[in-house]
């Protein structure tokens, strides 16, 4: 690659000139060299750091009778049932397999926009505007709070909501792992103040295999 | 030339003063997105990562102090649980490395394989079965070790959720309860206006 200077010795009978130098250096193997590090910096850097979303599960009980067991209000509950094909299905209440005539029906949706998501707000209206009145009060700087202080204070607000839904979020076999991080996440986006993940029951298993397709 | 070479320097300078190496892992994970912006925990963290075709691999950090050295210590722990033993040479290597994923018996030819090929050939994921469940002995030697050590998991999206839902189970029959799902950032927010009426 590099270039052989030939020194021009002495010519025959030619005056002996002070050589000059030229006063440029070659810079292409500074330039490859350099092209190399940053391609390789570029490919090796990790820019955003990756993020998590945390998710406390209910401690395992050994005993399905125990009487400190939550109670749940019938008409708070709302089961979302994940399963293929990243399908969502939801149904309000309590499905008791001794009581036939009081089974709920399950209601087919989606992830989009209009659909888990608006029934979520519908459901959480009270919740949601509270939170979202306090952060864009926040936002507009009516009312100056730490960080901190401002999320235990939605937090509080969450504890003392009594009215939203209590969710249930149950996958079955066929769901994928991407259902449950999206169907959490709309959780977090919608306010939800309690939810969690829970098994599905056999009678949600069949009510399932006999849901509008 | 000069205008280019100019440019170079100052994009080489840029690299390499912002630079943070991706660790290096087992197996492409593409993980599921989320609107968390929870960053995910330097120090103190154990990693399960499940792979797209369920394989799972385990990784631990040395700990914030450089004289903990938790992955040392875990090995030699998993080592006496399995009658094992390893040369702290191959300890001081070990700690060097990045995530894992093999039955225990083969960790030692991990360590010691000169061939990063080889190296990836033994990756075959911590076997997980009723009999001789190693990801559970590593989870909990880990927390024997590192004790304020969170567990993060990161699962490709696509994965089964029965996969996932097993790990959970597992970490749960451990004490573990709170988990820290790895994401990606992707923005998504409602405000008052979006209320639907």
């Amino acid at each position: 690659m590099g270039e052989i200077i030939v020194e021009e010795k002495g010519k025959k009978g030619g005056k002996r000139k002070a050589k000059k130098h030229s006063t440029r250096i070659d810079m292409t193997p500074m330039v490859d060299l350099m092209c190399l590090l940053i391609t390789f910096f570029m490919l090796t850097t990790a820019f955003s750091k990756p993020k998590v979303m945390v998710i406390t599960m209910p401690e395992k009980t050994d005993n399905p009778d125990d009487k400190n067991r939550p109670e749940i209000p019938k008409n708070r509950t709302l089961n979302i049932l994940l399963t293929e094909g990243h399908k969502v299905y939801y149904y309000i209440g309590i499905a008791d397999p001794k009581k036939p005539a009081e089974m709920p029906q399950l209601v087919k949706t989606d992830f989009s926009k209009d659909g888990i998501r608006k029934l979520l707000l519908i459901k959480n209206k009270d919740l949601f505007t509270k939170i979202a009145e306090y952060r864009d009060k926040r936002i507009t700087g009516k009312t100056v709070v730490a960080d901190t202080t401002a999320d235990s204070a939605i937090k509080q607000m969450k504890k003392d909501d009594k009215h939203g839904p209590i969710v249930l979020i149950k996958a079955d076999e066929n769901a994928k792992y991407k259902d449950m991080v999206d169907i959490i996440d709309e959780m977090a986006i919608c306010n939800i103040g309690s939810y969690a993940v829970v098994d599905p029951t056999p009678t949600e298993l069949e009510m399932l295999k006999n849901a509008p397709k | 030339m000069t205008p280019m070479v100019d440019l170079f320097s100052l994009l080489l300078t840029f690299f390499m003063l912002t630079t943070s190496f991706r660790p290096q892992e087992a197996a492409p994970i593409e993980t599921p997105s989320s609107v968390s912006e929870k960053q995910a925990p330097d120090n103190d963290i154990m990693t399960i990562y499940i792979a797209k075709d369920g394989k799972v691999f385990f990784n631990i950090d040395n700990g914030k102090d450089t004289s903990t050295h938790f992955r040392e210590k875990l090995l030699q722990k998993m080592g006496e649980q399995y009658k094992l033993t390893y040369t702290p040479k191959e300890l001081d290597k070990f700690s060097k490395m990045a995530g894992f994923g093999m039955p225990i018996k083969n960790v030692k030819d991990w360590i010691n394989a000169a061939d990063p090929k080889d190296r990836d050939k033994l990756q075959v994921g911590i076997p997980m079965d009723s009999i001789d469940n190693q990801l559970a002995w590593w989870v909990r030697m880990a927390r024997l070790t590192n004790l304020s050590a969170e567990v993060a998991i990161k699962g490709d999206a696509e994965t089964d959720y029965t996969a996932v839902k097993k790990i959970m189970d597992l970490l749960q029959e451990n004490k573990v309860n709170k988990f820290n799902l790895v994401t990606n950032l992707q923005k998504d927010e409602v405000s008052l206006k979006d209320m639907p009426k």
